[in-house]
Protein backbone atom coordinates (compact mmCIF):
# COMPACT_ATOMS: atom_id res chain seq x y z
CA UNK A 1 0.00 0.00 0.00
CA UNK A 2 2.71 2.19 1.34
CA UNK A 3 4.80 1.58 -2.09
CA UNK A 4 2.18 2.06 -4.57
CA UNK A 5 1.31 5.82 -2.77
CA UNK A 6 5.21 6.89 -3.25
CA UNK A 7 5.80 5.52 -6.15
CA UNK A 8 2.19 7.52 -7.70
CA UNK A 9 4.36 10.72 -5.87
CA UNK A 10 7.13 10.15 -7.66
CA UNK A 11 5.48 9.61 -10.78
CA UNK A 12 3.38 12.59 -10.23
CA UNK A 13 7.22 14.48 -9.47
CA UNK A 14 8.81 13.13 -12.60
CA UNK A 15 5.77 14.61 -14.69
CA UNK A 16 5.85 18.40 -12.73
CA UNK A 17 9.59 18.54 -13.41
CA UNK A 18 8.98 17.39 -16.73
CA UNK A 19 6.69 20.20 -17.96
CA UNK A 20 8.87 22.41 -16.20
CA UNK A 21 11.59 21.86 -17.98
CA UNK A 22 9.29 21.89 -21.36
CA UNK A 23 7.62 25.39 -20.59
CA UNK A 24 11.31 26.41 -19.94
CA UNK A 25 12.65 25.19 -22.91
CA UNK A 26 10.38 26.16 -25.10
CA UNK A 27 10.18 29.76 -23.51
CA UNK A 28 14.17 29.65 -24.42
CA UNK A 29 13.04 28.59 -28.02
CA UNK A 30 10.93 31.72 -28.67
CA UNK A 31 13.84 33.60 -27.74
CA UNK A 32 16.24 32.44 -30.59
CA UNK A 33 14.67 34.18 -33.55
CA UNK A 34 15.13 37.50 -31.61
CA UNK A 35 19.26 36.87 -30.65
CA UNK A 36 19.44 35.48 -34.17
CA UNK A 37 18.09 38.60 -35.84
CA UNK A 38 20.37 40.87 -33.78
CA UNK A 39 23.23 38.87 -33.69
CA UNK A 40 22.94 38.94 -37.67
CA UNK A 41 22.16 42.50 -37.87
CA UNK A 42 25.35 43.47 -35.68
CA UNK A 43 27.36 41.10 -37.35
CA UNK A 44 26.79 42.51 -41.09
CA UNK A 45 26.32 46.01 -39.80
CA UNK A 46 28.49 46.87 -37.68
CA UNK A 47 30.88 47.83 -40.56
CA UNK A 48 28.90 50.82 -41.42
CA UNK A 49 27.39 51.62 -38.16
CA UNK A 50 29.50 55.32 -38.17
CA UNK A 51 29.22 58.44 -37.34
CA UNK A 52 28.76 58.84 -40.62
CA UNK A 53 25.01 56.70 -40.71
CA UNK A 54 23.49 59.73 -38.32
CA UNK A 55 24.82 62.78 -40.09
CA UNK A 56 24.88 62.40 -43.85
CA UNK A 57 21.98 61.44 -46.39
CA UNK A 58 22.19 58.41 -48.40
CA UNK A 59 24.57 57.93 -51.15
CA UNK A 60 23.40 57.77 -54.69
CA UNK A 61 24.08 54.60 -56.37
CA UNK A 62 27.35 55.63 -58.14
CA UNK A 63 29.25 57.05 -55.20
CA UNK A 64 28.45 53.71 -53.55
CA UNK A 65 29.52 51.79 -56.55
CA UNK A 66 32.71 53.84 -56.82
CA UNK A 67 33.59 52.97 -53.62
CA UNK A 68 32.65 49.54 -53.40
CA UNK A 69 35.64 49.01 -56.42
CA UNK A 70 38.22 50.83 -54.09
CA UNK A 71 37.36 48.45 -51.53
CA UNK A 72 36.23 51.76 -48.89
CA UNK A 73 33.02 51.16 -47.11
CA UNK A 74 30.15 53.06 -48.35
CA UNK A 75 29.77 56.64 -48.02
CA UNK A 76 26.90 58.37 -46.47
CA UNK A 77 24.57 58.15 -43.91
CA UNK A 78 20.50 57.71 -43.36
CA UNK A 79 19.93 61.20 -42.56
CA UNK A 80 17.22 61.66 -44.58
CA UNK A 81 15.77 58.66 -43.61
CA UNK A 82 16.16 59.29 -39.63
CA UNK A 83 14.56 63.83 -39.69
CA UNK A 84 11.80 61.99 -42.27
CA UNK A 85 11.07 59.12 -39.31
CA UNK A 86 10.69 62.16 -36.96
CA UNK A 87 9.04 64.65 -39.21
CA UNK A 88 6.27 61.90 -39.76
CA UNK A 89 6.19 60.36 -36.55
CA UNK A 90 5.44 63.49 -34.67
CA UNK A 91 2.96 64.26 -36.85
CA UNK A 92 1.32 61.05 -36.60
CA UNK A 93 1.59 61.38 -33.31
CA UNK A 94 0.02 64.92 -33.00
CA UNK A 95 -3.48 63.64 -34.71
CA UNK A 96 -3.50 59.97 -33.09
CA UNK A 97 -2.76 60.52 -29.72
CA UNK A 98 -5.14 63.43 -28.86
CA UNK A 99 -8.26 62.10 -30.74
CA UNK A 100 -6.99 57.75 -29.13
CA UNK A 101 -7.39 59.96 -25.97
CA UNK A 102 -10.59 61.31 -26.23
CA UNK A 103 -12.14 58.34 -28.23
CA UNK A 104 -10.63 56.09 -25.30
CA UNK A 105 -12.18 58.48 -22.59
CA UNK A 106 -15.41 58.02 -24.32
CA UNK A 107 -15.35 54.42 -24.56
CA UNK A 108 -14.52 53.49 -21.00
CA UNK A 109 -17.14 56.00 -19.82
CA UNK A 110 -20.01 54.73 -22.02
CA UNK A 111 -19.67 51.27 -21.98
CA UNK A 112 -22.42 49.66 -23.19
CA UNK A 113 -23.89 52.77 -25.08
CA UNK A 114 -24.56 51.05 -28.53
CA UNK A 115 -22.34 53.85 -30.17
CA UNK A 116 -19.57 53.23 -27.95
CA UNK A 117 -20.07 49.76 -28.76
CA UNK A 118 -19.60 50.32 -32.66
CA UNK A 119 -16.40 52.45 -32.11
CA UNK A 120 -14.95 49.98 -30.02
CA UNK A 121 -15.96 47.04 -33.03
CA UNK A 122 -15.37 49.57 -35.85
CA UNK A 123 -11.54 50.52 -33.86
CA UNK A 124 -10.96 46.66 -33.64
CA UNK A 125 -11.78 46.11 -37.05
CA UNK A 126 -9.46 49.06 -38.06
CA UNK A 127 -6.42 47.00 -36.25
CA UNK A 128 -6.94 44.37 -38.99
CA UNK A 129 -6.57 46.66 -42.05
CA UNK A 130 -3.73 45.41 -43.92
CA UNK A 131 -1.47 48.43 -44.05
CA UNK A 132 -0.56 48.91 -47.70
CA UNK A 133 -4.88 48.92 -48.03
CA UNK A 134 -4.40 52.15 -45.59
CA UNK A 135 -1.47 53.53 -47.77
CA UNK A 136 -3.72 53.11 -50.82
CA UNK A 137 -6.31 55.04 -49.14
CA UNK A 138 -4.75 57.79 -47.96
CA UNK A 139 -3.30 58.05 -51.33
CA UNK A 140 -6.77 58.80 -52.64
CA UNK A 141 -7.61 61.01 -49.86
CA UNK A 142 -4.35 62.88 -49.45
CA UNK A 143 -2.22 62.73 -52.19
CA UNK A 144 -4.44 63.31 -55.10
CA UNK A 145 -6.05 66.55 -53.82
CA UNK A 146 -2.78 67.50 -52.99
CA UNK A 147 -1.15 66.17 -56.14
CA UNK A 148 2.10 65.69 -54.47
CA UNK A 149 3.22 62.81 -52.10
CA UNK A 150 4.31 64.35 -48.81
CA UNK A 151 5.36 63.63 -45.32
CA UNK A 152 1.65 64.64 -44.47
CA UNK A 153 0.36 62.35 -46.06
CA UNK A 154 2.23 59.27 -44.52
CA UNK A 155 1.76 60.64 -41.27
CA UNK A 156 -1.86 60.40 -41.79
CA UNK A 157 -1.34 56.52 -42.45
CA UNK A 158 0.31 56.52 -39.54
CA UNK A 159 -2.00 57.83 -37.54
CA UNK A 160 -4.82 55.28 -38.70
CA UNK A 161 -2.58 52.56 -37.91
CA UNK A 162 -1.93 54.06 -34.13
CA UNK A 163 -5.29 54.94 -33.85
CA UNK A 164 -6.61 51.56 -32.30
CA UNK A 165 -4.15 50.59 -30.36
CA UNK A 166 -4.10 54.29 -28.78
CA UNK A 167 -7.73 53.90 -28.15
CA UNK A 168 -7.54 50.36 -26.56
CA UNK A 169 -4.67 51.23 -23.80
CA UNK A 170 -6.74 54.48 -22.81
CA UNK A 171 -9.89 52.25 -22.61
CA UNK A 172 -8.02 49.58 -20.41
CA UNK A 173 -6.01 51.81 -18.51
CA UNK A 174 -8.96 53.81 -17.24
CA UNK A 175 -11.23 50.92 -16.79
CA UNK A 176 -8.98 49.74 -14.27
CA UNK A 177 -9.11 52.59 -11.71
CA UNK A 178 -11.54 52.01 -9.29
CA UNK A 179 -15.01 53.88 -9.77
CA UNK A 180 -14.44 55.20 -6.18
CA UNK A 181 -11.52 57.88 -7.63
CA UNK A 182 -14.25 59.56 -10.12
CA UNK A 183 -16.97 59.45 -7.25
CA UNK A 184 -14.17 61.07 -4.69
CA UNK A 185 -13.61 63.90 -7.66
CA UNK A 186 -17.29 64.38 -8.32
CA UNK A 187 -18.09 64.57 -4.49
CA UNK A 188 -15.92 67.42 -4.29
CA UNK A 189 -18.18 69.80 -5.99
CA UNK A 190 -15.88 69.22 -9.46
CA UNK A 191 -17.60 68.91 -12.98
CA UNK A 192 -17.19 66.14 -15.29
CA UNK A 193 -14.08 67.92 -17.30
CA UNK A 194 -12.05 68.96 -14.52
CA UNK A 195 -12.03 65.58 -12.98
CA UNK A 196 -11.37 63.78 -16.10
CA UNK A 197 -8.84 65.95 -16.51
CA UNK A 198 -7.48 66.44 -13.63
CA UNK A 199 -7.97 62.99 -11.54
CA UNK A 200 -9.07 59.91 -14.04
CA UNK A 201 -6.01 60.70 -17.26
CA UNK A 202 -2.87 61.85 -14.63
CA UNK A 203 -3.98 58.40 -12.46
CA UNK A 204 -4.33 56.28 -15.91
CA UNK A 205 -1.11 58.32 -17.32
CA UNK A 206 1.58 55.37 -17.12
CA UNK A 207 -0.91 53.33 -19.20
CA UNK A 208 -1.78 56.02 -21.61
CA UNK A 209 1.76 56.34 -22.02
CA UNK A 210 3.05 53.19 -22.34
CA UNK A 211 0.34 52.17 -24.66
CA UNK A 212 1.43 55.36 -26.85
CA UNK A 213 5.01 54.37 -27.15
CA UNK A 214 3.99 51.29 -28.33
CA UNK A 215 1.79 52.09 -30.63
CA UNK A 216 5.05 54.71 -31.76
CA UNK A 217 7.30 51.75 -31.89
CA UNK A 218 4.68 49.61 -33.96
CA UNK A 219 4.14 52.25 -36.85
CA UNK A 220 7.66 53.01 -36.62
CA UNK A 221 8.97 50.50 -38.86
CA UNK A 222 5.88 50.55 -40.97
CA UNK A 223 6.69 50.71 -44.69
CA UNK A 224 4.55 49.50 -47.02
CA UNK A 225 1.74 52.61 -46.33
CA UNK A 226 5.11 54.76 -46.66
CA UNK A 227 5.28 53.79 -49.92
CA UNK A 228 2.65 54.98 -51.54
CA UNK A 229 2.46 58.12 -49.35
CA UNK A 230 6.07 59.95 -48.80
CA UNK A 231 7.35 58.50 -51.90
CA UNK A 232 11.03 59.19 -50.69
CA UNK A 233 13.67 62.25 -51.20
CA UNK A 234 17.24 61.84 -51.31
CA UNK A 235 17.45 65.34 -49.12
CA UNK A 236 17.07 66.40 -45.47
CA UNK A 237 13.35 67.52 -45.84
CA UNK A 238 11.04 69.32 -43.45
CA UNK A 239 8.54 70.55 -45.26
CA UNK A 240 5.17 68.67 -44.38
CA UNK A 241 3.57 69.32 -47.89
CA UNK A 242 6.72 67.50 -49.58
CA UNK A 243 7.92 64.19 -50.47
CA UNK A 244 10.73 62.48 -47.48
CA UNK A 245 12.33 60.05 -47.12
CA UNK A 246 12.03 57.32 -43.63
CA UNK A 247 14.52 54.87 -42.39
CA UNK A 248 12.04 51.82 -43.10
CA UNK A 249 11.81 53.43 -46.82
CA UNK A 250 15.06 53.58 -47.32
CA UNK A 251 15.95 50.10 -46.09
CA UNK A 252 13.40 49.23 -49.30
CA UNK A 253 15.38 51.41 -51.04
CA UNK A 254 19.04 50.03 -50.64
CA UNK A 255 17.61 46.45 -50.70
CA UNK A 256 16.59 47.42 -54.65
CA UNK A 257 20.23 48.69 -55.72
CA UNK A 258 22.56 46.15 -55.21
CA UNK A 259 25.25 48.77 -55.11
CA UNK A 260 23.50 50.11 -51.61
CA UNK A 261 22.60 47.01 -50.32
CA UNK A 262 25.77 46.72 -47.88
CA UNK A 263 23.76 49.96 -46.16
CA UNK A 264 20.84 47.63 -45.60
CA UNK A 265 22.15 45.79 -42.03
CA UNK A 266 23.36 48.87 -40.23
CA UNK A 267 19.82 50.66 -41.27
CA UNK A 268 18.19 48.01 -40.12
CA UNK A 269 20.38 47.49 -36.93
CA UNK A 270 19.66 51.32 -35.75
CA UNK A 271 15.92 51.22 -36.18
CA UNK A 272 15.63 47.86 -34.20
CA UNK A 273 17.64 49.48 -31.38
CA UNK A 274 15.15 52.48 -31.34
CA UNK A 275 12.20 49.99 -31.20
CA UNK A 276 13.57 47.73 -28.64
CA UNK A 277 15.12 51.01 -27.13
CA UNK A 278 11.11 52.61 -26.66
CA UNK A 279 9.53 49.10 -25.93
CA UNK A 280 12.00 48.73 -22.74
CA UNK A 281 11.58 52.15 -21.95
CA UNK A 282 7.65 51.59 -22.24
CA UNK A 283 8.06 48.98 -19.66
CA UNK A 284 9.91 50.15 -17.62
CA UNK A 285 7.72 53.00 -16.92
CA UNK A 286 4.58 51.01 -16.86
CA UNK A 287 6.07 49.35 -13.52
CA UNK A 288 7.95 52.73 -12.09
CA UNK A 289 4.84 54.71 -12.22
CA UNK A 290 2.02 52.11 -11.56
CA UNK A 291 -0.64 53.63 -9.39
CA UNK A 292 -1.47 50.59 -6.64
CA UNK B 1 -44.47 71.06 17.58
CA UNK B 2 -42.75 69.31 14.37
CA UNK B 3 -42.84 72.51 12.82
CA UNK B 4 -40.54 74.45 15.13
CA UNK B 5 -37.95 71.47 14.80
CA UNK B 6 -38.01 71.84 11.05
CA UNK B 7 -37.30 75.21 10.80
CA UNK B 8 -34.04 75.45 12.56
CA UNK B 9 -33.11 71.92 10.20
CA UNK B 10 -30.27 71.84 8.14
CA UNK B 11 -31.07 69.07 6.17
CA UNK B 12 -34.45 67.66 5.38
CA UNK B 13 -35.49 64.66 3.16
CA UNK B 14 -39.27 64.87 2.03
CA UNK B 15 -40.93 61.39 0.76
CA UNK B 16 -37.00 60.84 -0.48
CA UNK B 17 -37.11 57.35 -2.72
CA UNK B 18 -34.79 56.16 -4.75
CA UNK B 19 -34.90 53.12 -7.03
CA UNK B 20 -31.98 51.34 -8.84
CA UNK B 21 -35.02 49.16 -11.47
CA UNK B 22 -38.23 50.75 -12.29
CA UNK B 23 -41.15 49.62 -9.83
CA UNK B 24 -38.74 48.39 -7.31
CA UNK B 25 -38.12 50.70 -4.50
CA UNK B 26 -34.26 50.65 -2.50
CA UNK B 27 -35.47 53.39 -0.27
CA UNK B 28 -38.89 54.15 0.31
CA UNK B 29 -40.54 57.62 1.15
CA UNK B 30 -38.02 58.76 3.70
CA UNK B 31 -39.07 61.48 5.48
CA UNK B 32 -36.59 62.90 8.07
CA UNK B 33 -35.03 66.69 9.39
CA UNK B 34 -31.27 66.80 10.83
CA UNK B 35 -30.19 69.73 12.74
CA UNK B 36 -27.47 71.37 12.43
CA UNK B 37 -24.12 70.43 15.00
CA UNK B 38 -25.13 66.44 15.48
CA UNK B 39 -24.33 63.55 14.26
CA UNK B 40 -26.88 61.28 12.80
CA UNK B 41 -26.10 57.42 12.38
CA UNK B 42 -28.12 55.79 9.91
CA UNK B 43 -28.28 51.94 10.56
CA UNK B 44 -29.60 49.14 9.35
CA UNK B 45 -28.76 45.48 7.98
CA UNK B 46 -26.74 44.93 4.74
CA UNK B 47 -28.82 46.06 1.47
CA UNK B 48 -31.45 48.12 3.49
CA UNK B 49 -31.27 51.45 1.69
CA UNK B 50 -28.83 53.50 4.04
CA UNK B 51 -26.10 54.16 1.52
CA UNK B 52 -28.01 54.37 -1.29
CA UNK B 53 -29.98 57.19 1.13
CA UNK B 54 -27.02 58.96 2.09
CA UNK B 55 -25.91 59.15 -1.60
CA UNK B 56 -29.11 61.19 -2.53
CA UNK B 57 -28.30 63.51 -0.46
CA UNK B 58 -25.23 64.60 -2.75
CA UNK B 59 -26.45 63.43 -6.00
CA UNK B 60 -24.53 61.02 -6.35
CA UNK B 61 -27.18 58.99 -8.20
CA UNK B 62 -26.87 61.28 -10.80
CA UNK B 63 -23.87 59.59 -12.22
CA UNK B 64 -26.10 56.32 -12.97
CA UNK B 65 -28.44 57.09 -15.48
CA UNK B 66 -30.88 53.92 -14.39
CA UNK B 67 -31.43 55.12 -10.91
CA UNK B 68 -34.48 57.58 -9.98
CA UNK B 69 -34.57 59.21 -7.32
CA UNK B 70 -37.89 61.18 -6.59
CA UNK B 71 -39.00 63.50 -3.44
CA UNK B 72 -37.80 66.81 -2.13
CA UNK B 73 -34.55 67.09 -0.36
CA UNK B 74 -33.99 70.70 1.33
CA UNK B 75 -30.60 71.84 2.24
CA UNK B 76 -30.76 75.00 4.22
CA UNK B 77 -34.31 75.22 2.50
CA UNK B 78 -33.18 74.87 -0.60
CA UNK B 79 -34.26 72.24 -2.74
CA UNK B 80 -31.20 70.61 -4.00
CA UNK B 81 -32.57 69.52 -7.27
CA UNK B 82 -33.08 72.89 -7.96
CA UNK B 83 -29.42 73.69 -7.51
CA UNK B 84 -26.16 73.01 -9.50
CA UNK B 85 -24.76 69.72 -8.55
CA UNK B 86 -21.65 70.65 -8.52
CA UNK B 87 -22.80 73.32 -5.65
CA UNK B 88 -24.61 70.42 -3.96
CA UNK B 89 -21.82 68.46 -3.55
CA UNK B 90 -19.43 71.60 -2.32
CA UNK B 91 -21.95 71.95 0.17
CA UNK B 92 -22.59 68.01 1.46
CA UNK B 93 -19.09 67.26 1.41
CA UNK B 94 -19.01 63.10 1.01
CA UNK B 95 -16.36 60.56 2.77
CA UNK B 96 -16.30 56.87 1.22
CA UNK B 97 -15.95 53.29 2.62
CA UNK B 98 -12.30 52.99 1.68
CA UNK B 99 -10.08 55.85 1.40
CA UNK B 100 -9.46 57.38 -1.77
CA UNK B 101 -7.07 59.97 -1.86
CA UNK B 102 -6.25 60.69 -5.22
CA UNK B 103 -2.71 58.81 -5.99
CA UNK B 104 -1.34 61.22 -8.45
CA UNK B 105 -1.66 64.12 -5.94
CA UNK B 106 0.67 64.89 -2.68
CA UNK B 107 -0.91 65.00 0.87
CA UNK B 108 -0.55 69.00 0.16
CA UNK B 109 -2.53 68.47 -3.34
CA UNK B 110 -5.02 66.07 -2.01
CA UNK B 111 -6.04 68.81 0.59
CA UNK B 112 -6.78 71.08 -1.92
CA UNK B 113 -7.95 68.72 -4.62
CA UNK B 114 -11.76 70.74 -4.16
CA UNK B 115 -10.22 73.91 -4.57
CA UNK B 116 -8.75 72.87 -8.21
CA UNK B 117 -11.54 70.61 -9.34
CA UNK B 118 -13.03 73.81 -8.90
CA UNK B 119 -10.98 76.27 -10.50
CA UNK B 120 -10.81 78.57 -7.40
CA UNK B 121 -7.04 79.88 -7.21
CA UNK B 122 -5.81 80.58 -3.65
CA UNK B 123 -2.87 82.05 -2.70
CA UNK B 124 0.25 80.07 -1.33
CA UNK B 125 -0.74 81.33 2.40
CA UNK B 126 -4.22 80.62 1.37
CA UNK B 127 -3.11 76.90 0.65
CA UNK B 128 -0.90 76.84 3.41
CA UNK B 129 -4.07 77.74 5.41
CA UNK B 130 -6.12 75.84 4.61
CA UNK B 131 -3.92 72.42 4.61
CA UNK B 132 -2.78 73.34 8.35
CA UNK B 133 -6.33 73.89 9.38
CA UNK B 134 -7.94 70.90 7.62
CA UNK B 135 -5.12 68.50 8.45
CA UNK B 136 -5.34 69.77 12.12
CA UNK B 137 -9.01 69.50 12.60
CA UNK B 138 -8.37 65.78 11.34
CA UNK B 139 -5.30 65.28 14.09
CA UNK B 140 -3.82 64.32 11.14
CA UNK B 141 -0.83 67.69 11.20
CA UNK B 142 1.49 66.70 13.50
CA UNK B 143 2.06 63.24 11.61
CA UNK B 144 2.52 64.15 8.04
CA UNK B 145 3.49 68.12 8.05
CA UNK B 146 7.15 66.49 7.28
CA UNK B 147 6.11 64.84 4.34
CA UNK B 148 3.45 67.02 2.84
CA UNK B 149 5.03 66.55 -0.46
CA UNK B 150 4.64 62.51 -0.33
CA UNK B 151 2.17 61.33 -2.09
CA UNK B 152 -1.08 60.59 -0.52
CA UNK B 153 -1.20 56.88 -1.30
CA UNK B 154 2.07 56.17 1.07
CA UNK B 155 0.18 56.74 4.27
CA UNK B 156 -1.41 53.79 6.10
CA UNK B 157 -5.01 53.13 5.26
CA UNK B 158 -6.36 55.04 8.80
CA UNK B 159 -4.24 57.94 7.55
CA UNK B 160 -5.57 58.05 4.03
CA UNK B 161 -9.26 58.09 5.42
CA UNK B 162 -8.56 61.21 7.84
CA UNK B 163 -6.92 62.45 4.61
CA UNK B 164 -10.06 62.16 2.41
CA UNK B 165 -12.05 63.48 5.74
CA UNK B 166 -9.40 66.52 5.44
CA UNK B 167 -9.91 66.82 1.88
CA UNK B 168 -13.77 67.04 2.13
CA UNK B 169 -13.45 69.20 5.39
CA UNK B 170 -11.08 71.80 3.27
CA UNK B 171 -13.88 73.19 1.00
CA UNK B 172 -16.01 74.03 4.27
CA UNK B 173 -19.03 72.29 3.21
CA UNK B 174 -22.36 72.27 5.98
CA UNK B 175 -22.92 68.45 6.09
CA UNK B 176 -20.60 65.99 6.04
CA UNK B 177 -22.01 62.54 4.72
CA UNK B 178 -19.75 58.95 5.65
CA UNK B 179 -20.68 56.28 3.88
CA UNK B 180 -19.12 53.53 6.55
CA UNK B 181 -15.79 55.26 6.80
CA UNK B 182 -14.36 53.23 9.19
CA UNK B 183 -15.54 49.89 8.19
CA UNK B 184 -11.71 49.15 6.03
CA UNK B 185 -10.41 50.23 9.16
CA UNK B 186 -8.51 48.39 12.22
CA UNK B 187 -9.87 49.40 15.97
CA UNK B 188 -7.49 51.75 17.16
CA UNK B 189 -7.73 53.72 13.65
CA UNK B 190 -11.47 53.54 13.93
CA UNK B 191 -10.94 55.29 17.82
CA UNK B 192 -9.27 58.40 16.34
CA UNK B 193 -11.89 58.95 14.06
CA UNK B 194 -14.18 58.71 16.01
CA UNK B 195 -12.85 61.00 18.71
CA UNK B 196 -12.05 63.17 15.88
CA UNK B 197 -15.90 63.03 14.61
CA UNK B 198 -17.45 64.11 18.12
CA UNK B 199 -14.68 67.27 17.70
CA UNK B 200 -15.88 67.84 14.56
CA UNK B 201 -19.36 68.03 15.96
CA UNK B 202 -19.25 71.58 16.84
CA UNK B 203 -18.54 73.21 13.43
CA UNK B 204 -20.77 70.87 10.98
CA UNK B 205 -23.50 68.23 10.93
CA UNK B 206 -22.37 64.66 10.32
CA UNK B 207 -24.62 62.25 8.90
CA UNK B 208 -22.56 58.96 9.19
CA UNK B 209 -23.96 55.25 7.57
CA UNK B 210 -22.63 52.77 9.76
CA UNK B 211 -23.15 48.90 10.46
CA UNK B 212 -21.64 49.08 13.57
CA UNK B 213 -23.85 49.71 16.30
CA UNK B 214 -21.69 50.61 19.16
CA UNK B 215 -19.85 52.95 17.24
CA UNK B 216 -23.56 54.50 16.64
CA UNK B 217 -24.19 54.34 19.85
CA UNK B 218 -20.60 56.04 21.20
CA UNK B 219 -21.27 58.77 18.80
CA UNK B 220 -24.25 59.54 17.36
CA UNK B 221 -27.02 62.25 18.66
CA UNK B 222 -29.47 60.93 16.60
CA UNK B 223 -29.85 57.63 14.84
CA UNK B 224 -32.15 56.23 12.25
CA UNK B 225 -33.15 52.60 11.72
CA UNK B 226 -33.82 51.62 8.27
CA UNK B 227 -35.09 47.86 7.04
CA UNK B 228 -35.81 46.64 3.70
CA UNK B 229 -35.66 50.59 2.26
CA UNK B 230 -38.46 51.96 4.64
CA UNK B 231 -37.45 54.65 7.66
CA UNK B 232 -38.67 52.59 10.56
CA UNK B 233 -37.28 54.63 13.81
CA UNK B 234 -35.94 58.07 13.60
CA UNK B 235 -35.26 59.77 17.16
CA UNK B 236 -32.39 60.54 19.97
CA UNK B 237 -29.62 57.97 19.89
CA UNK B 238 -30.25 57.24 23.39
CA UNK B 239 -34.18 56.49 23.09
CA UNK B 240 -33.56 54.35 20.43
CA UNK B 241 -31.08 52.13 22.24
CA UNK B 242 -32.88 52.10 25.79
CA UNK B 243 -36.66 52.44 24.45
CA UNK B 244 -37.39 51.24 20.43
CA UNK B 245 -40.60 52.17 19.70
CA UNK B 246 -40.68 49.54 16.68
CA UNK B 247 -40.62 45.61 17.35
CA UNK B 248 -37.93 45.63 14.36
CA UNK B 249 -35.63 48.30 16.30
CA UNK B 250 -35.24 45.97 19.21
CA UNK B 251 -34.94 43.03 17.04
CA UNK B 252 -32.16 44.70 15.17
CA UNK B 253 -30.44 45.94 18.28
CA UNK B 254 -30.41 43.02 20.46
CA UNK B 255 -28.90 40.94 17.26
CA UNK B 256 -32.15 39.32 16.20
CA UNK B 257 -31.25 40.04 12.64
CA UNK B 258 -28.69 41.69 11.13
Amino acid sequence: MKKSFTSTTRFRLAKSSFFFYLVCGFSLVTLIPLFLILWELIRKGYAQFNPSLFTEVAPTSMEAMLAHISGAPIPGGILNGITGTILILSLAILFAIPLGITTGVYLAEKQDKPVARLVRSLSDLLQGIPSIVIGVIVYIWVVKPMSSYSALAGSVALAIMMLPMVIRSTEESLKMLPTSLKEAGLALGGSYATVVLRILLPSAFSGLFTGSLLAISRVMGETAPLLVTVLGATTVNWDITRPVSAASLLIWEFYNDPNLAGLIWSTSLLLLLIILGINLCAKSIAKRWKIQ
Amino acid sequence: MENSINIDSILELKDVSVSYTPGKLAVNEVNAYFKPQTITAIMGPSGCGKSTLLRAINRMHELYPDIVTTGEILLKGQNIFKMNPMKVRRLAGMVFQRANPFPTMSIYGNVLAGYKLNNISLSKTEKDEIVEHSLRSVNLWEEVKDSLNKKGTFLSGGQQQRLCIARALALKPELLLMDEPTSALDPISTARIEEMLVELKDQYTIIIVTHNMSQAARISDNSMFMYLGELVEFGTTKQMFTKPKDKRTEDYLTGAFG
